[in-house]
């Protein structure tokens, strides 16, 4: 099968699964306890039935359960996600404004993870039993165990009181003035410390995975023959060995995306990254349900199109996947 | 076991009567036999008797305020000081333990529940149904965890119950990939085929024929859902998402962490009572692993 | 064996242990061997004789640990190969000696395509252009009977069939003309109809460009066919050599009559008796376990009292030809 084949089956795919998303939250909202007219009426400080009946018709909030669910499928379709009463704000802009802070947390600490992750597999696997293998062993045990938001902590207290080298809360320092490049370097200031503690916990993931890909892959007949033919030790590691070990880091990576969106939103908090999760964490604190739901709904979006993406670079790395 | 009986027939005495290990005892010496396992077990032992039997010694109540806040931990007789509201840490941690773990444990036990479930229907039958169950397993993979039971949580409010539902709902996903490989692989062997062939119920193949079988992994894999059950609640309780009428190790973080600068110990202490039941966790997950999988332990 | 030149290749008492859960095993015990340039030298052997490990020393992938070459000598054109630096080592392999290996469905790199895994090895040794490289790399290919070649060359390991992938293993392995090529086992995964190609084309290559050809396998058969001289191993020992000549039609060796007589067609003139020699007893002896004597002894049906006390030395017993058997040397001196 093709490559664009490939790419419009797996993005009708996750259309469906979007569709699926939809209803669930759909079906969420429907049996959870207290509705919007609720809400609403609570933040008006209190309202007679007769109001509530009234903002429940308006709402549509009457309607046998299909009928709701089509008008709400309708509206999202067009890009409309409801109304934030918290905010005043359509629920889309909201998200889109916070969305790029998240996703640049998100990747930049996949992509540090993931190199530095199959980096330290790589060379652990070069001395099974060497020092650098020792730091995986921990490393990966640490990163299992430690709760994220701990780790951020301990950064942020070690960051302050210790090594004052990084900004430890924010995504911009209001203060700095300057062009275009002096901003982005101020984010990339502030992104240091979250992204290092978010990619903390993928990282052990990585280079365990790294390394005993690695070790298989060393006992390879085609790594011998790749010896045998003169090929160097430094070109049997990172072109033969590396290349066919990566595709089991890359196929985990792309299934961790959603458990590094959860992490995110544990790191958001930790250091007040505007992203959201910070937004989520707000909106929930605020009973601000179509905001909740719309996050949910565009994160499964955020995470689709990763998936899709691992799809298509797992396809480059090894040959042999033809589909799926 | 064949490595013995190759070394008794070689000098010839008693070939017939080889010592037979129960596998069971044979699992324990191979677990046993990896030390990192053995220390995770042990302290895993002391901090359940810490958090279960610790309060009986150290009667403390965590919510009452017993000293001025922030004195650090060891002076003022306070072995780990007190938190923002002078209350002690010490015994926050005894109580804390107890619903982190409880919630944990039960959390893992319903996603092992569901993910069983899913997994040993879609491995068994196969066909439509495996695809249809594989399908919602990578629906729930597609949905972010932490996101959708903080979902959960601020629509059906914070409970106990709610927020050990919501964390065993949405983690199930792994426990059911596992067993489906398991029962895909068991589904072929012989023995499998003699007990269909004798017109077995499919009910009586699936839980009393490949099941059974099919445990190791998904033992190993529930010990490991019971650690990020409880790194799930502490991340819960961090956000502010658990009961607010009970202490956990999260919540401890959580409610201490605007006060980083001036008392980091009030955050680092129950920090390191997470990672340190959660590490234990895992060793003992890997120990397990050596000593249930007969086929890593040549390696 | 007299030859008045130096050989191309020359193995000398080389010995390879490895450390093992119950001990060291001498995977090689004093292995002696000569190859001529333009010769095809046939190993043969039981499995875990030792005639793949002599391979892998002479290319110096003795896997290292648990493996250690201990002592003894790999020489070829003079050059010392037991020693080497790695570097300096790297030039030769691929370049001198050339191997094919067994499993021709696992020996190549499944994520390159075969064209670019043969224009590596001319990359490496020849300074060649990537574009002269390929060229070189199609070119081998259509040495080796390959249809379409230039299609082919784009092709991925997994789109061949086994017979096409140990074609591919043969081009890259000649793809820089080495001395002396290496094919250990080179048939074993393939159909009948398919081995019987590959001989004809290692064959026919070692008419054309003159390659020694060490070639390891279990099929007498194909020794009987193409090679020139036979070496016969036993528990990493070689214990009986020769021109094929002279060891197919007259064996010494207890252990190379039965291998003869194992093939029907190949059995030597006038036959051996048969009811000793339909199989071989036993199964060859772990090599921890090795006492003195020969390591024949156990499984040996003319052995006397002396072969389990003491290891015959690799003697004449003909005219170049070569015995380690107490028995065999003895009838000789009579």
């Amino acid at each position: 099968m093709g490559l664009w084949s490939t790419v419009a089956e797996r993005v009708g795919y996750g259309l469906l699964l979007l569709v699926a998303v939809l209803i669930l939250n759909f079906a969420l909202i429907s049996i959870a306890p207290g509705d919007i007219a609720d809400t609403i009426a609570g933040d008006m400080g209190g309202a007679d039935a007769s109001v509530i009946e009234e903002i429940r018709t308006r709402y549509g909030l009457d309607q046998p359960f299909y009928v709701q669910l089509w008008r709400y499928l309708s509206r999202v379709v067009q890009f409309d996600l409801g109304y934030s009463y918290f905010y005043n704000t359509p629920v889309t802009t909201l998200i889109l404004e916070k969305l790029p802070a998240t996703l640049l947390l998100v990747f930049s600490a996949q992509i540090l993870a993931v190199i530095t992750g199959t980096l330290l597999g790589v060379l652990a696997a070069k001395k099974p039993n060497g020092a650098v293998s020792l730091t995986v062993t921990f490393l990966s045990l640490f990163g299992f165990a430690a709760p994220v938001f701990w780790t951020g902590i301990l950064l942020i207290i070690l960051f302050v009181s210790i090594f004052p080298l990084f900004p430890v809360a924010g995504m911009m320092d209001v203060t700095v003035e300057g062009g275009f490049f002096v901003k982005t370097l101020d984010v990339l200031h502030h992104l240091v410390l979250p992204m290092i503690t978010l990619a903390s916990i993928f990282l052990a993931l990585y280079s365990r995975l790294a390394r005993a890909s690695m070790l298989e892959v060393l006992g390879a007949d085609y790594v011998r023959t790749a010896r045998a033919k003169g090929v160097p030790e430094r070109g049997v590691l990172y072109k033969h060995a590396l290349r066919n070990a990566l595709g089991p880091v890359v196929t985990v990576a792309g299934l961790q995306f959603s458990a590094v969106i959860s992490g995110a939103v544990v790191v958001e908090a930790v250091f007040s990254w505007p992203g959201l999760g910070t937004l989520a964490l707000q909106s929930i604190l605020a009973r601000d349900t179509p905001t909740i739901m719309g996050i949910l709904f565009f994160s499964s979006v955020v995470v689709i199109i990763f998936n899709i993406l691992t799809d298509i670079t797992l396809r480059f790395i090894d040959p042999r996947i033809k589909s799926g | 076991m064949a490595e013995t009986a190759a070394t008794e027939d070689r000098t010839g005495q008693e070939p017939l009567e080889l010592k037979i290990t129960h596998p069971l005892s044979e699992m324990a010496t191979m677990f046993f036999a990896n030390h990192a396992a053995v220390a995770g077990l042990v302290l895993l032992i002391f901090i359940i008797l810490f958090t279960f039997l610790g309060p009986y010694i150290h009667t403390t109540d965590p919510f009452e305020m017993v000293w001025a806040p922030f004195s650090p931990p060891g002076e003022e007789g306070f072995l780990f000081g007190t938190d923002y509201l002078g209350r002690d840490i010490l015994a926050a941690m005894m109580v804390g333990g107890q619903v982190s773990m409880a919630i944990g444990l039960a959390a893992a036990v319903i996603s092992v529940v569901i993910g069983v479930t899913v997994g040993a229907f879609a491995g068994y039958y196969g066909g439509v149904i495996e695809e249809a169950l594989m399908r919602f397993t990578e629906f729930f993979q597609v949905l972010p965890t932490l996101l959708f039971s903080m979902v959960i949580v601020a629509l059906f409010g914070a409970t106990l119950l709610t927020v050990t539902m919501a964390i065993g709902v949405v983690s199930w996903t792994a426990v059911a990939r596992v067993t489906r490989s398991e029962f895909l692989r068991i589904r072929e062997l012989e023995y499998v085929a003699a007990a269909r062939s004798g017109s077995a119920r499919d009910g009586y193949l699936i839980f009393r024929v490949i099941l059974p079988n099919a445990l190791p992994p998904i033992i190993v894999q529930a010990n490991l859902m019971v650690g990020s059950a409880i790194l799930f609640e502490a991340a819960l309780s961090f956000l502010g998402l658990s009961d607010p009428n009970t202490m956990s190790w999260g919540q401890v973080i959580g409610s201490n962490r605007p006060y980083i600068l001036d008392a980091g110990f009030a955050v680092a202490i129950p920090g390191f009572a997470i990672f340190f039941t959660v590490l234990a966790i895992s060793l003992i997950g890997d120990g397990l692993n050596d000593a249930l999988n007969p086929k890593l332990r040549q390696r | 064996m007299a030859v008045a030149t130096d050989p191309l290749l020359s193995v000398k008492d080389i010995v390879v242990d490895f450390k093992t859960r119950y001990g060291i095993a001498r995977v090689l015990d004093h292995v002696t061997l000569d190859v001529n340039s333009g010769e095809i030298l046939g190993i043969v052997g039981e499995s875990g004789c030792g005639k793949s490990m002599t391979a892998l020393s002479i290319m110096g992938l003795v896997p290292d640990p648990p493996g250690k070459v201990t002592s003894g000598s790999i020489k070829i054109g003079g050059m010392e190969l037991v020693g080497m630096q790695l570097d300096s080592l790297r030039q030769i392999r691929g370049k001198d000696i050339g191997m094919i290996f067994q499993e021709p469905m696992t020996s190549l790199n499944p994520v390159f395509t075969v064209g670019e895994q043969i224009a590596e090895s001319v990359r490496l040794h020849e300074n060649a252009s990537p574009k002269a490289a390929m060229d070189r790399a199609v070119e081998m290919l259509k040495a080796v009977d390959i249809p379409e070649a230039e299609r082919r060359a784009r092709a991925y390991p997994h789109q061949l069939s086994g017979g096409m992938r140990q074609r591919v293993m043969i081009a890259m392995a000649l793809a820089c003309r080495p001395k002396v090529l290496i094919a250990d086992e080179p048939t074993t995964a393939l159909d009948a109809t398919v081995q019987a190609q590959i001989f004809d084309l290692l064959q026919d290559l070692q008419e054309e460009t003159g390659t020694a050809i060490i070639l390891i396998t279990h099929d007498m058969g194909a020794i009987a066919e193409l090679a020139d001289a036979v070496a016969v191993m036993y528990a990493g020992r070689v214990v009986e050599k020769g021109t094929v000549d002279a060891v197919l039609s007259a064996p010494q060796h207890p252990y190379t009559k039965g291998l003869i007589t194992c093939v029907p067609h190949l059995e030597p003139d006038p036959p051996v008796e048969r009811h000793e020699l339909m199989e071989i007893p036993g199964v060859v002896p772990a090599l921890t376990e090795l006492g003195k004597g020969c390591a024949f002894a156990p499984r040996c049906g003319e052995a006397t009292e002396k072969c389990s006390v003491e290891e015959p030395q690799l003697l004449a017993t003909g005219d170049k030809h070569l015995t380690a058997c107490w028995v065999a040397q003895q009838e000789r001196a009579q």
